[in-house]
């Protein structure tokens, strides 16, 4: 897109927020341009050319502007700026700083600047003059809050060049050049810690990309046991309101085991992004006792902003996320959520009168999903060192039901699936996600079972295995109870089901909102699991089907007032003798 | 508020005309501007060079090829001042109760939104006294909440007593499609109860065209965000019934030949909802707006396009059920949600309140599965007929809509229940609330 004048143009229609401009030279698609109203300058995006008419989408309302407005075109897709300051901020979907903006009320046409050009960075070299460089490579170094950031070739420098000259150790600001590189012409460019990206685009800056396969615990156990996501994995939730997909988003947000969190509330409830914005500066991050806020950066493009912005913001979270992973580092990407985002593509496509695909969605879509969803990944970088981004996307399917299309898209693109069940969410058993449906197909990999016996445990997989058959199998024995009566069926029927239930209350019901129980460590996951089993292996003596029921509902309020206890805490372990005798006294 | 300025252009030749909307050449024109077409209100809904396409609120009909078209230069206003108190007014904020025209700063509706960051996080309980919502889905200043109800069901009566009882400074009530009988229903409600000073009615009856509804919800939340923000009032908006207000979107984007997505509606439903419902907000400065709207459902269908996409904007659910057992309305304690009870239960409520909710609607659950089985024809254990007898009472003595008392009496009330039906065990709280609070041995 090198041009040297800049091509303008004048509105010549409108419909809503789509508005076609007449143009007097070449533009690109995905191009730039700032519509002049009055004293605002309106953002929009090019989507579609027709001969002279470029039509694009505008990121604010367009009420009030009139044919003839004036257009300037900028000659750069939507970019994003990349430089330490990153992270605690809270982004709109076009990554202008939210706080920077005065005033209760958003305005149209005020945009912030995504970093701070004041502060001083603490720089310390990494290269040394003379070495070879190439985009993505480290330069040097700034702690960002507790995160090394690294200052790096900017990706957008596609050649072999020299390093001429290097900062030494102190304090810069963003825009202070830090380096001087020299390309096999002799062409010297001056570097600054701040770069720019444009998000649609990946970035490529690594050597290799191999199929994840280290675990990313969660703390959640119907995710870490049942169906683990690795590092460098995609996942998706999706489910109808009112099952828990943010209270389980928030969950994983707050405990997952990565250096970076970047969460993209995309199309959601501000109310719900309020809640991040309150409670992360408030929580410690239990790896580096530092606040969560601190390695959290939020992408905010909630229900009320423009819907194009909305579309913008899921690809900005992503950029941000390759980003801080050339870094080497560990990057959990979270967007609640993606249906929202279709529904964006859905509203301009109508807007371009293009012919729909089903559900009037673009044909397209499912394509569009994949492409996205493929941006995550573990990586090796060029300097040996790995990085990650893990990808988990909510999915708010049209009426609860998995057939429509932004499901069956992201089905097909995303690695674990964890449906979230209405049944379950009634009957209150949060997380109300289906152990039966969801699945990863991680477990299947053989680096990701070879991993997790090396870290969990030689026996683990056979665990899970077994537990996830005495679920399915309770489930059969459910069936028949309802379909014979409780009589009808033998007393087998009433263990089967009442051990799937012990499974399905000890290990996959977890109480987010209880300070103990919300989040567990694999260590006592492991631990659980194998006593809860061992209580499913034993047999025990009935006096009638009711029996079975009443001995088991004791069974798990015991093993639950363990789950709320500190881990081999007195308290812990009180519980877990009382658990013994009442089971001595049962056993055959 | 009929305008009329000398200076202004008159065009009179329109080239298009369908049953909503008149296309006619005009210059400098903006884009949702408001325009006089034929004595009637319309708005700019399209510009394509130098053709102006209007969508006339009231229809076309009648209106002849060479009507005289004027533009206002500005897009939907209302005029905001104390004075709005006590009023009625129709959905273009002209008065419909006889009295004079509101004096007042004047204030373009459909104002941007709130910058996410300036918000506060709600944190104020509002206590209806009805235990349904107030003990399994209490409401917070700032949320906003519909009920979800079929046609026939009692919620502009159980709307009307939560406002009234809800302590608000304020109540906005912005009516779509009301008949006329309902319409009067809330005038008598808000008028017998003494409070019509702090009410302000927008509202549109069957009576009136359907398209017209479009703009009753942003002058209703103009108004409120007057008072709550101008003022730091505390303010209720009360938006029945959303689902016609839906039905008009769909009427006009199938006019405006766009392509229906799910259920006929436009592809656009969810944005055009969230950016009414998203106007719920706890201010920094103390205001706040609070939004409790009604969605009528056909025949109960909660996967139509407009309470779905209701469901996932909205902090929750309300629903109104008839449970047969007790012969009342209840509000059904498996399908309500309220999103933002974890922030005020147990913190401004007492500590046990979280875990007896969750027992409590468990048990009930238990009591709909031996139902099922009773249905079947199958024997009911020992257990299966106390978490019946449990649920009625339950039902009765909690659930109903007529139920209006305090939420320590709610718990309360759940304990006595929860004891006479259950064993500790069966129950599974905390041990620290059931040494506290248990009733019985």
């Amino acid at each position: 897109m090198e041009r040297n004048n800049k091509t303008t143009g004048k509105v010549a229609g409108i419909v809503a927020n789509l508005v076609i401009v007449e143009v007097d030279g070449p533009v690109a698609q995905n191009e730039i341009c700032f519509i002049q109203h009055n004293e605002e300058r309106l953002m929009a995006e090019v989507i579609k050319v027709v001969g002279v008419n470029a039509y694009v989408q505008v990121f604010e309302s367009t009420r009030g502007v009139r044919i003839g407005s004036s257009v300037e075109f900028e000659n750069h897709m939507l970019e994003v700026s990349l430089g330490p300051g990153i992270l605690s901020r809270n982004y709109d979907g076009l990554q202008n700083d939210l706080d920077k903006m005065d005033g209760v009320f958003l305005k149209r046409g005020d945009y912030t600047d995504p970093l701070n050009r004041v502060d001083k960075w603490g720089f310390k070299p990494l290269a040394k003059v003379g070495d070879k460089v190439t985009a993505g490579d480290w330069l040097g170094e700034v702690m960002e809050n507790s995160v090394p950031h690294k200052i790096m070739v900017p990706f957008k420098m596609d050649k072999r060049y020299e390093l001429k000259s290097l900062a030494e150790a102190g304090d810069y600001t963003v825009d202070e050049t830090i380096a001087v590189v020299v390309d096999d012409e002799g062409q010297e460019f001056p570097l600054t810690m701040v770069q720019k990206w444009p998000v649609k685009m990946a970035v490529r800056a690594y050597k290799d990309k191999p199929r994840p396969f280290k675990l990313l615990e969660t703390g959640v156990r119907c995710i870490d046991t049942l169906n683990p996501i690795t590092e460098g994995g995609t996942g998706f939730i999706p489910g109808p309101f009112g099952t828990g997909k943010t209270v389980l988003q928030h969950a994983i947000s707050k405990q997952a085991e990565a250096d970076v969190v970047i969460i993209a509330a995309c199309g959601e409830r501000a109310n719900e992004v309020v809640e991040i914005f309150t409670e992360f500066p408030e929580l410690d991050d239990p790896r580096t006792g530092r606040k969560l806020i601190e390695r959290t950066t939020i992408i905010a493009n909630t229900s009320n902003m423009p819907v194009a912005a909305r579309e913008a913001s899921v690809y900005t979270a992503m950029t941000l996320a390759e980003y801080y992973r050339s870094m080497g580092l560990k990057v959990l990407l979270m967007a609640d959520s993606t249906s929202r985002w279709a529904q964006a593509l859905r509203e301009m496509s109508n807007r371009l009168e293009e012919l729909p695909g089903p559900d009037a969605f673009p044909m397209d879509l499912s394509a569009v999903i994949s492409n996205f969803y493929s941006r995550a990944g573990f990586v090796y970088l060029p300097n040996g060192s790995t990085g990650s981004i893990t990808f988990i996307g909510t999915v708010s399917p049209a009426g609860g039901n998995l057939k429509e299309p932004v499901t069956e898209g992201t089905r097909k693109a995303a690695r674990c699936f964890y449906g979230l069940s209405q049944a379950r969410a009634d009957s209150k058993r949060y997380p109300a996600i289906d152990p039966i449906d969801s699945y990863s197909k991680y477990l299947e990999y053989p680096e990701v079972m070879e991993n997790l016996k090396k870290n969990v445990g030689e026996e683990w997989l056979a665990d899970v295995i077994k537990a996830k058959d005495i679920l399915l199998r309770g489930k059969e024995a459910m069936e028949q109870i309802n379909i014979l009566g409780d009589d009808g069926v033998p007393m087998a029927f009433h263990d089967r089901f009442w051990k799937s239930e012990l499974i399905d209350f000890v290990i996959l019901q977890q109480d987010a909102f209880d300070a103990i129980d919300a989040s567990t460590p694999m260590e006592r996951q492991k631990y659980m699991l194998s006593s809860v089993l061992g209580v499913a292996d034993a047999e025990f003596k009935y006096k009638g089907f009711e029996d079975v029921s009443v001995f088991f509902k004791e069974v798990i309020n015991i093993y639950k007032q363990m789950n709320y206890a500190e881990f081999e805490s007195d308290d812990f372990k009180k519980h877990e003798s009382a658990l013994q005798e009442l089971l001595k006294g049962r056993m055959n | 508020m009929m305008e009329s300025q000398a200076f202004q252009k008159i065009y009179t030749q329109l080239i298009n005309m369908t049953k909503a909307t008149v296309t006619l050449k005009a210059k400098g024109v903006g884009y949702d501007e408001m325009a006089m077409v034929h004595g009637r209100r319309a708005q700019v809904v399209k510009l394509m060079g130098d053709l102006v396409t209007l969508q006339v609120f009231a229809g076309t009909e009648g209106i002849p090829t060479n009507a005289e078209v004027t533009f206002l230069g500005r897009p939907p206003q209302l005029k905001v001042s104390e004075e709005l108190g006590g009023r009625f007014f129709d959905a273009y904020g002209d008065p419909i109760d006889g009295g004079p025209q509101v004096e007042g700063e004047i204030r373009d509706i459909g104002s941007p939104s709130v910058n996410p960051v300036r918000r506060k996080q709600p944190s104020q309980l509002i206590a209806t006294g009805i235990a349904g919502i107030d003990l399994n889905n209490s409401l917070v200043s700032g949320q906003k909440i519909p009920f979800f109800a079929d046609p026939d069901q009692p919620y502009n009566q159980v709307m009307a007593n939560v406002a009234l009882r809800a302590k608000a400074d304020k109540i906005i009530l912005g009516g779509m499609g009301l008949t006329n009988d309902d319409y009067l229903f809330f005038k008598n409600v808000f008028q017998n109860a003494g409070e019509l000073d702090r009410i302000v009615s927008f509202v549109n009856t069957t009576e009136n065209p359907p398209v017209e509804r479009l703009l009753v919800p942003d002058m209703a939340l103009t108004a409120a965000e007057y008072f709550a923000v101008d003022k730091n009032e505390s303010v209720l908006v009360l938006l029945t019934d959303m689902t016609l207000f839906a039905d008009a979107l769909s009427i006009v984007s199938n006019r405006m030949d766009q392509i229906p997505s799910k259920d006929s509606m436009p592809g656009s439903l969810y944005s055009d909802l969230a950016r009414i419902y998203e106007k719920a907000v706890q201010f920094p400065s103390g205001g706040s707006i609070t939004i409790i709207a009604v969605t009528t459902l056909s025949g109960g269908d909660i996967t139509h396009a407009i309470p779905d996409n209701t469901g996932y904007i909205t902090e929750g659910q309300l629903f109104l059920r008839r449970d047969t057992e007790i012969g009342k309305v209840i509000v059904d304690p498996f399908r309500s949600l309220s999103r933002l009870k974890q922030l005020v239960i147990g913190k401004q409520t007492r500590a046990d309140h979280p875990q007896v909710m969750n027992a409590a609607i468990r048990l009930y659950a238990d009591a709909a599965n031996a139902k099922t089985k009773l249905e079947n024809g199958f024997d009911l254990t020992d257990y299966d007929e106390r978490t019946l007898a449990f649920a009625k009472a339950y039902s009765d003595k909690l659930l109903a809509i007529d139920v209006n008392v305090d939420t320590d009496t709610m718990l309360n009330i759940s304990w006595e229940l929860l004891g006479k039906h259950f064993t500790k065990a069966e129950v599974g709280i905390k041990q620290e609330f059931v040494d506290q609070y248990w009733v019985g041995e």
